[in-house]
């Protein structure tokens, strides 16, 4: 057992957690966050995608110490006390979660993009999301939800 | 018959039925709170792992897992001399062990199952387990299974005369089919290749065990069937079923691969029973390959008859199927194979002859569609050269040949509403097909295909006589109703179905329903997420419950009114007196006033089918549904001649469903269901190693890189058109939409090709060596603009 720094969704954390943790066991098993989720084994999937400095990152293969003394988001601190990100009110309106496993990977994707660019085009949201499998919905239903969310969105 | 695409309401005076609503767990969902099986960490839980076979087929000569269990850390092993009992989910048909115990029968097939403190410990153990193999010859392709005559054979055979590779074999005739295609104009006849694929939800199978030492046993799992788990829990470890509880947590994603019992729920059950601690197994990705449940591969073989008007005489098919080591579904697959064909074209006469073989692979099963995808596709491009060789537009061909509601398919299944010609109007006018058929520039083409499949089976996996679905609501005296429901929430909303029509029919606001689901410690039986079944039958069980309630609801104010309880009308969370709008109250004491004059308010409602929806030959009821849904597509492709390489641009789906109870989820269900059909077509196969290739049933790439799914990059445009008939015996004559979707994307990409290049495609998946090869091994001058022009000369031309 290691100790590890995390600084997730505003709070900071001390965890112990087995030296070859990655950021998505510690999350999940040292935290008890387990909305990330775990999809593949090995960065195929994107359902483990979490925001680490504004970026979406795979937490499935990046190893827990590459989280220390950064800012690190999962789908648990997407909303803003009780308001929902209009990206997850829109997800709901929209029906783009189905089974919802691929949701919390595609929602911090999607949060990500939006944080960069809060008026993509739907080929941009097609590209922000291409590294997050959803078996589900044929992707539409997440388009039109990301896109319902930009429009809420301050300019 | 209703059409629409998109948002409604208030129409057919209902206040929620046909609105665009949430679904009741989108919220959790969409904050990370879902807890899935996997999400689930009780005191003290072990983690089990589960050692697989390396072989493809051997003896198992020795197990010694001495050594696991002398590891620190290490609490329990099971092999399979400790659970020795086979099952299956067909009845007829048990041939699995929860872990093998003499005999290992592809490469992944359990053998033995560690519990420890943690999950490296567990894999630590594995390493440490001795087996010892004899390794048997593997049969790999399902023609030379068919075709050995000696052993040792994969299972023991099941009937004199077949050898022990062969699963089953089904030979069904309607009608003369000899004559049909004598008399036919036209005889098109193909061989065709179906590639199987698999599901892979993007949550692996997940189990959790806990027996509490007084005889109980809980199972937490991923699974689609939480009542058959629990039947063979009981049945396979000998526990008494009522000491046993199965519950089903959210469940991220299944398409059928979850549908059956799996190694993994008997494993945390047995560990759990022999260290008293709960232990939890998760799939690696890898295990989900192996687990597999997928489509079949099929070879398939089709005659097709038609008259110069291009109407259908005659239909025969010749099946090879490769049902991979174990039976799995496989005994309904092989009738699904011939008797989901029959609609929605009227065929004068129709036969197959489907064999399932055993091979050296995972077992197929179940997915998306099950059983009729693959006869759907090679009978939709067997249409698309009948209308191409006589000239006939391809969606005026199939308008031709429509079956009609109301009516028997050839092979006896009742058909009920049929909404299919709806479905081609609004496919050709959508994708303006009129100007694109045959009038794309070479290289771009669209297609068409249609298609049918059943809303629920008819019948259960074990005959009885009881309800396939049941309810039980309960109403509090907040005004809540509580909606106890042993369905599965896979994702396609069920949960969010019941809660609609609790709320339609008793006119409470959407918030104030709950529904508790998925615990067979405490809701009604309801048979499974499988088959297209939910919506008809738990829809239905809910509405009765919901109509027994409202009834007592109505009296007890009417009394209250001095009025009759016709009068009472419940809507918008008030009770109202009808034509006097002055005279109302909140629910909640409606609610009250009832439960002081009946007692404890609450009621059950229950489904079962009509039984004389069928024939009587020996299969009829195998493909018997209460009611069909049906579909058509138009897919716009574009081929790169130079790579083979196909883009689809845009399918179109029109889909019959009833009636959308919620469009929103009717619509994500088309679109989900047409993305996995362009997926099979374009991009999936699951498939093994031959010895040439180094290893032989080794899976050739058991992981979500190799195994292509596709992204959002990949994935075309999807444009749902609904389509809507009202089915008489449907609740508010709604049908399926979770299934049939997916049919008509894998022909009518096919045939798009086609339209584009002039190139057939009769193998899946429609890959660039395999596109670029057919390009080559056809002439040039068959390529597509010069086909054009010979086929419009020559009218009917080529019969038989």
């Amino acid at each position: 057992m290691e100790v590890v720094r995390l600084h997730v969704n505003g709070d900071d954390h001390v965890c112990g957690v087995p030296a070859h943790y990655t950021l998505l066991e510690a999350l999940r098993y040292g935290l008890g966050l387990t909305g990330s989720k775990q999809g593949c084994d090995k960065g195929d999937c994107g359902a483990c995608t979490v925001i680490v400095d504004g970026r979406a990152i795979l937490s499935c293969i990046t190893p827990v110490w590459e989280a220390e003394g950064r800012d690190v988001r999962t789908v648990e601190g997407l909303a803003n006390g009780t308001e929902l990100h209009p990206v997850q009110d829109e997800f709901d309106l929209n029906g783009a979660a189905q089974c919802g496993f691929c949701t919390p990977g595609i929602l911090c994707s999607s949060v990500a993009l939006l944080d960069r660019n809060p008026s993509p085009s739907r080929d941009e949201i097609r590209v922000a999301l291409a590294g997050n499998l959803c078996r589900c919905t044929g992707y539409e239903k997440i388009y039109d939800a990301v896109e319902a969310a930009a429009g809420r969105l301050d300019p | 018959m209703t059409k629409r695409n998109g948002a409604r309401g208030g129409e057919d005076g209902f206040s929620t039925i046909g609105r665009p609503m949430r679904k009741v767990d989108g919220l959790a969902k969409a904050t990370g709170r879902a807890r899935y099986t996997d999400d689930i960490r009780l005191p003290g839980m072990l983690h089990g792992k589960i050692l697989r076979s390396p072989h493809p087929h051997a003896r198992i000569v020795a197990i010694d897992t001495s050594r696991a269990e002398a590891l620190e850390g290490v609490h329990a092993a099971v092999t399979g001399r400790d659970m020795p009992t086979t099952y299956g989910i067909i009845p007829w048909t048990p041939d699995e062990y929860p872990l093998c115990v003499d005999r290992v029968r592809y490469i992944g097939d359990g053998v033995a199952a560690v519990a420890a403190v943690d999950e490296d410990t567990a894999n630590a153990a594995l390493g440490l387990i001795d087996v010892t193999y004899e390794e048997l010859p593997a049969y790999l392709d399902p023609h030379e299974a068919i075709a050995a005559d000696s052993g040792p054979y994969i299972h023991e055979p099941r009937k004199p005369g077949w050898n022990g590779n062969i699963t089953k074999v089904v030979k069904l005739a309607f009608g003369d089919v000899e004559a049909g295609l004598e008399d036919a104009d036209l005889v098109v006849e193909g061989d065709y290749f179906f590639e199987g694929t698999t599901h892979t939800p993007i949550e692996p199978h997940c189990a959790i065990g806990l027996a509490e030492g007084n005889g109980k046993l809980t199972v937490w799992s991923a699974t689609q069937v939480p009542h058959y788990l629990h039947r063979e829990l009981a049945r396979v470890l000998d526990v008494d079923p009522a000491q046993v509880r199965v519950i089903q947590p959210p469940v991220g994603g299944a398409f059928g691969g979850k549908s059956e019992p799996f190694d993994l729920e008997f494993c945390v059950a047995k560990l759990s029973m022999k260290t008293g601690r709960p232990v939890k197994i998760l799939y690696t990705r890898e295990e989900v390959f192996y687990s597999h449940r997928g489509r079949h591969p099929f070879h398939m073989r089709y005659r097709t008859g038609a008259t110069r008007d291009g109407m259908l005489t005659a239909v025969d098919s010749e099946i090879v199927m490769d049902g991979g080591a174990y039976a799995s579904f496989g005994l309904v697959t092989t009738y699904y194979s011939g008797q989901l064909l029959t609609a929605p074209y009227q065929m004068p006469a129709y036969s197959f002859h489907s064999t399932r073989a055993y091979t050296n692979k995972p077992a197929c099963g179940p997915k998306r569609g099950h059983g009729s995808v693959q006869p759907r596709f090679a009978f939709e491009v067997q249409l698309d050269r009948i209308a191409e060789r006589l000239s006939i537009d391809p969606i005026e061909l199939r308008r031709r040949n429509f079956i009609g509601s109301n009516t028997r398919t050839v092979n006896d299944l009742r058909v009920t509403s049929n909404g299919f010609l709806e479905c081609l109007d609004e496919v050709e006018r959508a994708s303006d097909w009129k100007r694109k058929y045959r009038r794309l520039p070479f290289g771009r083409g669209v297609g068409v295909a249609g298609s049918t499949y059943i809303t629920g089976t008819n019948y259960p996996v074990y005959p009885n006589d009881m309800p396939q679905s049941g309810i039980q609501l309960q109403v509090d005296r907040s005004g809540r109703v509580a909606v106890f429901s042993g369905a599965s929430e896979i994702g396609q909303g069920v949960d969010s179905m019941v809660t609609y029509i609790v709320a339609e029919e008793l006119g409470v606001p959407l918030e104030h329903v709950r529904v508790l689901a998925g615990d067979t410690d405490f809701t009604p039986v309801d048979l499974g997420a499988y088959s297209s079944r939910v919506t008809f039958m738990l829809g239905n069980a809910c509405i009765e419950a919901a109509r027994k309630l409202k009834a007592k609801v109505r009296e007890a104010v009417a009394a209250e009114w001095g009025a009759k309880p016709g009068e009472v009308l419940l809507a918008g969370g008030l009770a109202v007196r009808a034509g006097d709008t002055g005279t109302s109250m909140p629910l909640r004491v409606a609610f009250n006033l009832a439960e002081a004059m009946f007692g404890t308010l609450g009621a059950t409602g229950s489904y079962n089918t009509p039984k004389d929806v069928h024939g009587t030959y020996r299969g009829a009821t195998i493909g018997a549904s209460p009611a069909y849904s049906f579909t058509a597509h138009v897919a716009e492709v574009e081929v790169d001649v130079e790579t083979g390489f196909v883009t689809v641009e845009k399918i179109w789906i029109a889909h019959d469903c009833g009636r959308a109870l919620n469009p929103v989820l009717v619509a994500g269900q088309m679109e989900g269901s047409a993305y996995m059909g362009f997926a099979e077509a374009l991009m999936e196969e699951q498939i093994f190693k031959t010895a040439d290739q180094g290893r032989a049933g080794l899976h050739n790439a058991p992981s979500l890189l190799d195994y292509r799914i596709p992204t959002s990059l990949d994935t075309p445009a999807l444009e749902s058109l609904i389509v809507e008939s009202i089915d008489p015996e449907g609740p508010y004559g709604a049908k399926e939409a979770g299934e049939g979707p997916l049919h008509p994307s894998i022909p009518a990409i096919a045939n798009a090709i086609h339209d584009a290049v002039g190139v057939r495609m009769d193998s899946l998946p429609f890959s660039p060596p395999r596109v670029w090869r057919a390009l080559q091994a056809a002439p040039r001058d068959s390529w597509r603009t010069v086909l054009t022009d010979s086929v419009r000369a020559a009218g009917v031309g080529g019969a038989k």
